[in-house]
């Protein structure tokens, strides 16, 4: 930050704007640590390329990201390390790919999760957005593909969206660097804590369901005090997924509790050997 | 849902945890999950109501759908398929050509002598200029020679149309098949990602959840044709296929071998599949959803500069890398001698009569032996075993020295002159398709299936059904042709 002319310009998003520093590679000493979630085929990886200079292959059709792929990039005098996860289109499956997004997401403890979406399949791709904010609470929407929809006629209203999920959108056309420095910005006032989100959780379930959400939630809060989304534990609980329930039989959900309160390498480096 | 209900947990502090989550889960029953997934869609619908505006009319959407009737339609998609790959091999078959002869006069014609020359007058003893020189360096610039120009046209198209969207139509085509044969859609995908390399699609694998398709997929991958083995089904079918038909169809008719080839390879990994899935992996396939993205333009420079760099030099490098040592030991067995015989000799005269029977021959099977680490070096094996054993004048530089074949004829003369007939060519183009994997796919096999059994399969099984096709294909044509 040796170029800031004074104190108040360091924090200033106006002055730091399209001050992004790609690192490629280069991983040591991150700040912060960002997985990037989406269907498969959103341009996940267009983005990811646009933020890291890296050029991991993209290519025009799902599946082609079955693992993680990380890069750096410094912002505002913060390094971050952007994790590319594989496009999924739930949660909620056992494939070998979901697995590694979600428990990324859920273990990992990214300080943002950036979900990619295309803009012209909104709908469908918000099923996975809704699953996400499940899991998380710090989270920014990437409308992509933004040019397409507008060659359709489609027009995404990002204040409405943003509204409706509680947490920050931004319209990007990845391949055309278009809202890339937004995103930016927003990812870097919801990893600093800046900007809260106030992610939705899913409304329209049976009350008789919610209920015994609800209740089980209360219940893996006591038991876990302090774990973030209790809320998606109960719910895989009552999905009877196996996984879940060994990590709470074998205690492994305590030891990502302690893990959580650790700097951020160190998580990663675990969630590494685990993936 | 049924095992984990019997489980008792009560060993850990958290049994009462997981015993009222249990309960709950018998209070709702299967109802939870449908009205979990109900409650996303309905949410996500009513969001994305709220957010998204479309007007007037939408062509685009109707010519994505109008492209998607040809290429996908059940009566023009598998013509229009083998169409795009004919085309695509015959740009490659002929496109080659030049590059091909001019890189060979720079790297083999030009700087070979020149190195040689340098080694010689700062006095290396001639079998430290033998190992270096015209194993090591001559390996490596045949390699780049005879493969870039292929790999700098060959890649980049393919890189063209999945940039385009056409991957997934052809995996859509295909999906149907795979799973009538009891295997996952999805191996259409990973297959068609072998075409690039074995290794990756075996790694692609991944999108498969069940344990058992996903098997199948990766015992299957090997069946189709590589980047290390295109080269030589394109140098092999413009020397034999092309060489049936009058010169102007020549292009044509090579292209559309190596055509039958590839397709012949898809046919067999739906054969495998059908039968492993009856045997040791039987089971049900399970459903799957494949989306068809939209057609978007590709983006023509960035797909030159990411195949060209992505794919071409990494898998030339990796040529290089196994052809140095790879010309390192092929010199060696053409010069290290056993009573007076080179060791080249002593197996290629052994396993000669085997080969002969497959329709090969000692010098082909020795190649796929030395070549085991990289199908991309087959070619220039084959061709410096083939002076050295049939021992023909005025050829060649001597022995152990992989030298230049300046163009396709003369790499024909070459081949002609050590014995080969069309026979030969086609037994290797079958041969090539069906052999052991490269070392990389099967160490890949076993990272991913973590099992010696199921690695041993993948190598072993395409391997014996090479000898058993390349077998029935000799005879049959020995029996018909009288030769």
């Amino acid at each position: 930050m040796s170029g800031t002319p004074n104190e108040a310009c360091a924090t200033c998003p106006a002055f730091n704007a399209g001050h992004l520093t790609r690192l490629g590679i280069d991983l040591s000493n991150v700040d912060f640590v960002v997985a990037l979630a989406g269907n498969p085929n959103t341009g996940k990886s267009t983005v990811f390329n646009a933020l890291t200079g890296l050029r991991q292959h993209t290519g025009n059709w799902p599946g082609k990201t079955v693992t993680r792929a990380e890069g750096g990039f410094a912002y505002s005098g913060k390094r971050f390390k952007i994790v590319d996860l594989p496009g999924t289109y739930s949660l909620l499956s056992t494939s070998a790919d979901e697995e590694v997004a979600r428990d990324f997401i859920l273990f990992g403890k990214p300080d943002v999760t950036v979900i990619v979406v295309d803009a012209t399949r909104l709908e469908r791709n918000l099923n996975l957005v809704l699953q996400v904010l499940e899991i998380t609470d710090k989270a920014v929407l990437c409308v992509n593909l933004i040019d397409e929809a507008r060659r359709h006629k489609m027009e995404v209203d990002e204040r409405t969206l943003a509204r409706e999920l509680g947490i920050p959108v931004v319209l990007a056309a990845a391949r055309q660097r278009e809202g890339i420095d937004q995103l930016l910005k927003s990812m870097f006032e919801v990893a600093t804590g800046a900007v809260v989100c106030k992610p939705r959780r899913v409304q329209s379930i049976p009350p008789a369901v919610a209920k015994a959400v609800d209740r089980l939630t209360e219940r893996v809060a006591g038991f876990f005090p302090g774990l973030p989304n209790a809320r998606w534990v109960a719910m895989r609980l009552l999905e009877g997924d196996q996984r879940m329930i060994d990590a709470v039989e074998s205690g492994e959900l305590n030891t990502l509790l302690d893990q959580a309160q650790r700097p951020a390498e160190n998580q990663q480096a675990r969630v590494a050997d685990t993936v | 849902m049924s095992t984990t209900d019997l489980k008792n947990p009560s060993s850990s502090p958290t049994a009462s945890l997981l015993t009222e989550a249990n309960a709950l889960r018998w209070e709702m029953g299967e109802e939870y999950h449908d009205s979990l997934m109900e409650g996303i869609y309905e949410d996500a619908a009513r969001i994305a109501d709220r957010s998204v505006t479309r007007s007037g009319e939408r062509r685009r959407f109707n010519l994505d759908r109008a492209i998607d009737h040809l290429v996908t339609s059940k009566w023009t998609g598998f013509p229009f398929m083998f169409l795009v790959l004919a085309v695509v091999f015959w740009l490659t078959v002929v496109g080659a050509n030049v590059p091909s002869g001019l890189l060979a006069d720079l790297l083999l014609d030009t700087v070979h002598p020149m190195l040689k020359g340098a080694m010689q007058s700062v006095g290396s003893p001639w079998w430290l200029t033998g190992v270096l020189i015209d194993g090591a360096y001559l390996a490596g610039a045949w390699v780049v020679s005879v493969m870039l120009p292929p790999m700098a046209i060959f890649f980049p198209m393919v890189t063209l149309l999945e940039d385009f969207g056409y991957l997934p139509r052809v995996a859509f085509n295909l999906d149907a098949l795979y799973r009538r044969a009891g295997a996952h859609g999805r191996q259409a995908l990973t297959m068609t990602m072998g075409f690039g390399c074995n290794a990756a699609g075996v790694v692609a694998t991944r999108i498969i959840d069940s344990p058992r398709e996903r098997l199948i997929a990766i015992i299957t991958n090997n069946f189709s044709l590589c980047n290390g083995r295109w080269p030589t089904q394109i140098l092999i079918a413009s020397i034999f296929v092309g060489a049936m038909v009058p010169a102007h169809f020549a292009g044509l008719v090579a292209a559309g071998g190596v055509v039958v080839i590839a397709v012949l390879g898809v046919a067999l990994s739906l054969v495998v599949s059908w039968s492993l899935s009856r045997s040791v992996l039987r089971g049900e396939a399970s459903a799957f959803s494949l989306e068809l993205p939209p057609y978007r333009p590709p983006r023509i420079l960035q797909t030159l500069y990411t195949s060209l760099i992505d794919r071409t030099i990494i898998v030339l490098w990796r040529a290089v890398v196994f052809a140095v040592p790879a010309g390192i030991v092929i010199w060696l067995v053409g010069n290290v001698t056993i009573d007076g015989v080179t060791v080249a000799e002593h197996f290629v005269n052994w396993s000669n009569p085997f080969g002969l029977l497959i329709g090969l021959n000692g010098v082909i099977l020795l190649a796929y032996i030395i070549a085991i680490p990289a199908n991309e070096i087959v070619i220039p094996t084959v061709l410096m075993l083939t002076v050295l054993t049939s021992a023909i004048n005025g050829v060649g530089a001597g022995a152990g020295v992989m030298f230049e074949a300046d163009s396709t004829v003369a790499t024909a003369e070459i081949l002609r002159g050590g014995g080969w007939t069309a026979l030969t060519g086609i037994c290797l183009m079958l041969f090539s398709l069906l052999h052991n994997p490269c070392s990389t796919t099967i160490f890949t096999i076993y990272k991913e299936t973590g099992s010696v059994k199921w690695t041993a399969l993948a190598t072993l099984l395409p391997l014996g059904m090479g000898f058993v096709v390349c077998f029935l294909v000799a005879q049959g044509w020995r029996l018909i042709a009288g030769g």
